[in-house]
């Protein structure tokens, strides 16, 4: 039935990027009034297709039907006109604005220039109203919303242009159990008025709550789609997850040692509520978890990069109490940013300073620096880990990203640590790099080092890790022996479902 | 553009402009000028580099700010602060080496001042140094009971007729080594080369780069953000007091509370035109230095030329706007 009445029909949709295929071949279709779930791990290809389905992008094949007639968004605003409408995990409000003026933001009700007060007042408070919200102040500024009330102010701001397909992404991430309940009254009231709702969320019990029907993404494919009501949380878990782990993980023979990092009921403003961990040298601890549960907040805490709000960080041996970051250092603790472009490196240093930051004044005397000692350090490690470079002088933005990552490595090899803290450490690059990012962290492992490694990717975390540790909503909840996991338990307990 | 080219062009923007500048004026100036004068003179020159003193000493301060991603509009203030100081300290019979320390303390502490307001409390530098450019400026004028500062005085005249400070020749007299140039160009030549070698060959250097590069980077390695800004503010503003001293000697015994007002402006587009990014992790000394020199070099080739003074501001105006469109292009290639 829900065939024929179809909102909106994609079909075949491919899309690459250089070499990587995002999308090859998805189908997908929706009908009036119907709550459909996109379900699928990080990288599965959920945020192509929507930014494909909102005009930001454009795809390389495939036929999309809106309303029976050929769909095709020039841009997000287009997208916006022909009804299809995209409401972002990051709020995209003026906080300055008053709540009124983000609603009817780009679409004023206007003569000659002048604002209709009157009219932008009524418009604001009719499209509110839709959403059973029609009590909230629209003369206050934005930014003095809660999120959950911001998140309205926006589907608000969406329901001005009569959308027939609202896209959600992630709407619930940074919302309490409370204001869950209510957007789940929202959307609930959206349903009733027709409009089609793709809600894409990692938390498999909510989707199963509100969501009419499901499509499961898994490599940029179309792996499984059918009616919600007959399907068991399991039964989405092995769609998720459900693939072959390539051998790309050698394991380097090591033994665990003595604690060296104790972490006791840390808490950090704003995501980390609660975390406890030992690590033990010669220990590589995987973190797992979905984006935004918190575990680069754990991380950056440990590093103290964020202020803990409550509980301990120890490193064995050294003084206990607050620090920065370059007492961690000193310490023996390196940290690894998930992001190389704005935190990780200075693009536009060459190698050799992105490599020797930590410890510049090594390499002279009385303040001086010695650049030819300088650059033989770096060249070594250049050589050793076969970075592709001109030579250490050249700035790295002009490396790829795999490069780049080998040099942020090295800086923590060089220093040299004993504890790595590693964010996401195979991210955005090749096999290649990949490969022997793997065997660098077995390689310490099996040298006494103590390795936390945060990844997305669940092969990479049972294949490099000896201890995983989940973190759902900003707790780590379970930690245990890798041979105690398995994909589908991981991602039971990132979503927040029982064991 | 083909990439080689514009790399070429980027690179060396600023001296090719320099170059292009001087040989337009030395076969334009002698085709119009009245007096059939030549522009390739020791005259010319001589009065080119003395006139590029304050400019050059404040873009050394400069340049270290502006690579570390801040800016400070302070400095003519600071620079009429530290002169009215010297004034009065001469006035009452200093001797010269305290009140040269004076001087640099006194732009020192204003630096730090702003060093403390930027680093410590993360206020934004623009906003902070407009706040200090008023405040040092009303301060100056408040020293000097709203009048120039003349020294030595009647007093001072009357009672050692022989009365005479070396300030008051350091922008004028022939230099002590070769009778080329005066003291003041000696001054920014030697500060020009360690400023260079602090920049280029020192932690603290590396340092002031890292944190204009990427100041989270900077943090994530341990660098000790806040004591170095407050030491490149600090030591920015030193230089800025040597300036005043300087233009104490250019007026000849008198701290005037009301020079060098807009001074800033001249010393930002002499870094820019250099090759600095106002986004920060970029510039060099050797840059800022030949970009101070265009500025005088159109200055005095547009005085040769016997265009109005309205032209001068006009064509001096474009060369800065000519320079940021390099500063766009070298970021584009960046990214």
């Amino acid at each position: 039935m829900t065939t024929t009445t179809a909102s909106l029909r994609l079909a075949g949709i491919r899309k690459s990027f250089g070499a990587t295929h995002a999308l090859r071949g998805v189908s997908f279709d929706i009908a009036p009034g119907e709550v459909h779930a996109l379900i699928g791990e990080n990288g599965a290809g959920k945020s192509t297709l929507m930014k494909i389905l909102s005009g930001a992008h454009r795809a390389d094949a495939g036929t999309m039907e809106l309303a029976g007639r050929p769909y095709l968004p020039e841009s997000p605003h287009d997208a916006r006109l022909k009804g299809v409408a995209m409401i972002y995990q990051e709020l995209n409000l003026a906080l300055h604005l008053s709540a009124q003026e983000n609603i009817l933001l780009g679409d004023e009700s206007a003569r000659g220039g002048w604002i209709n007060r009157a009219a932008s007042h009524e418009r604001a408070r009719a499209a509110l109203a839709q959403l059973g919200h029609e009590s909230l102040d629209l003369g206050r500024p934005a930014g003095r919303f809660s999120i959950a009330e911001q998140q309205v102010i926006e589907i608000a701001r969406a329901l001005l242009k009569q959308p027939k397909i609202l896209i959600m992404d992630e709407p619930t991430s940074s919302l309490t159990q409370a204001d869950t309940e209510k957007l789940f009254a929202t959307i609930g009231r959206l349903r009733a008025q027709g409009v089609g709702v793709i809600y894409i969320s990692h938390f498999l019990e909510e989707c199963r709550r509100i969501a009419d029907r499901y499509t499961v993404l898994k490599d940029g494919e179309t792996v499984g789609t059918g009616e919600m009501k007959d399907a068991t949380l399991d039964h989405l878990v092995t769609l998720m997850t459900g693939r072959e782990v390539k051998d790309l993980y050698p394991r380097t023979a090591h033994a665990t040692g003595a604690v060296v990092l104790e972490v006791k009921a840390a808490v950090s403003a704003p995501r980390l509520k609660r975390a406890s961990l030992q690590l033990r040298a010669g220990e590589i601890f995987g973190l797992g978890g979905l984006i935004g549960a918190g575990r680069t907040d754990l991380l950056r805490a440990i590093f103290s990069l964020d202020g803990l709000v409550a509980g301990e960080v120890c490193v064995v041996g050294e003084a206990a109490g607050r620090a920065t970051p370059r007492d961690r250092w000193a310490q023996g603790v390196g940290f690894l940013s998930e992001d190389r472009k704005e935190e990780g490196l200075m693009l536009t240093q060459s190698v050799a300073d992105n490599l020797t930051l930590t410890k510049q004044d090594r390499f002279g005397r009385l303040g001086f620096i010695n650049g030819r000692r300088q650059r033989a350090t770096a060249q070594r490690w250049v050589d050793e880990l076969r970075v592709k470079c001109r030579d250490a002088a050249q700035p790295i933005g002009e490396l790829s990203g795999g490069n780049q990552q080998k040099v942020a490595f090295a800086r923590l090899l060089e220093h040299p640590a004993k504890i790595f803290l590693l964010d996401e450490p195979t991210r955005g690059i090749d096999v290649g790099s990949k490969a022997q990012i793997y065997q660098l962290i077995g390689d310490l492992a099996a040298a006494g080092k103590a390795v936390v490694v945060v990844s997305s990717y669940l092969p990479e975390l049972l294949g490099l890790c000896d201890t995983i540790g989940v973190m759902c909503r900003g707790e780590l909840v379970t930690v245990r022996p890798r041979a105690a996991w398995t994909e589908a338990g991981i991602m039971r307990v990132a979503t927040g479902g029982a064991e | 553009m083909k990439a080689p080219l514009r790399k070429i062009f980027v690179k060396g923007g600023p001296f090719f402009g320099l170059i292009l500048v001087v040989a337009f004026f030395a076969i334009a100036v002698p085709l119009v000028s009245k007096g059939g004068g030549d522009f390739l003179t020791y005259h010319n020159f001589k009065m080119i580099f003395t006139q590029t003193v304050l400019v050059a000493i404040g873009a050394l301060g400069m340049t270290m700010i502006i690579v570390s991603g801040g800016i400070d509009l302070s400095v003519g203030s600071t620079i009429a602060f530290t002169s009215v100081i010297g004034a009065r300290l001469l006035q009452h019979d200093w001797p010269t080496g305290v009140a040269v320390l004076a001087m640099g303390a006194g732009g020192a502490l204003i630096g730090l001042f702003n060093g403390v307001l930027i680093a410590g409390l993360r206020m934004v530098p623009f906003i902070v140094t407009l706040g200090t450019l008023l405040i040092v400026r009303g301060t100056t004028k408040w020293l000097a009971n709203n009048q120039a500062v003349n020294y030595p005085t009647q007093a001072q005249m009357e009672a050692h007729p022989d009365w005479h400070s070396p300030i008051i020749d350091w922008m004028t007299t022939d230099d002590p080594f070769s009778k080329a140039l005066p003291v003041g160009v000696w001054t920014v030549v030697v500060l020009a080369v360690l400023t260079a070698l602090l920049l280029r060959r020192t932690v603290f250097g590396r340092h002031i780069f890292a944190i204009g590069s990427n100041e989270q980077t900077a943090r994530l390695c341990g660098l000790p953000t806040v004591r170095i800004k407050l030491m490149i503010y600090t030591l920015a503003g030193a230089l800025f007091g040597l300036a005043g001293m300087f233009q104490l000697s250019r007026l000849h015994g008198q701290g005037d509370p009301t020079a060098a007002a807009g001074l800033e402006l001249d010393i930002i587009a002499a870094v820019i035109v250099g090759g600095a990014s106002l986004s920060g992790g970029v510039g060099t000394i050797l840059g800022s230095m030949i970009g101070a020199l265009l500025m005088a070099v159109l200055r005095t080739g547009t005085q040769a030329m016997e265009w109005p003074n309205e032209f001068q501001e006009i064509i001096i105006g474009t060369v800065i706007i000519v320079a940021v469109y390099f500063d766009r292009l070298r970021q584009g290639r960046e990214s």
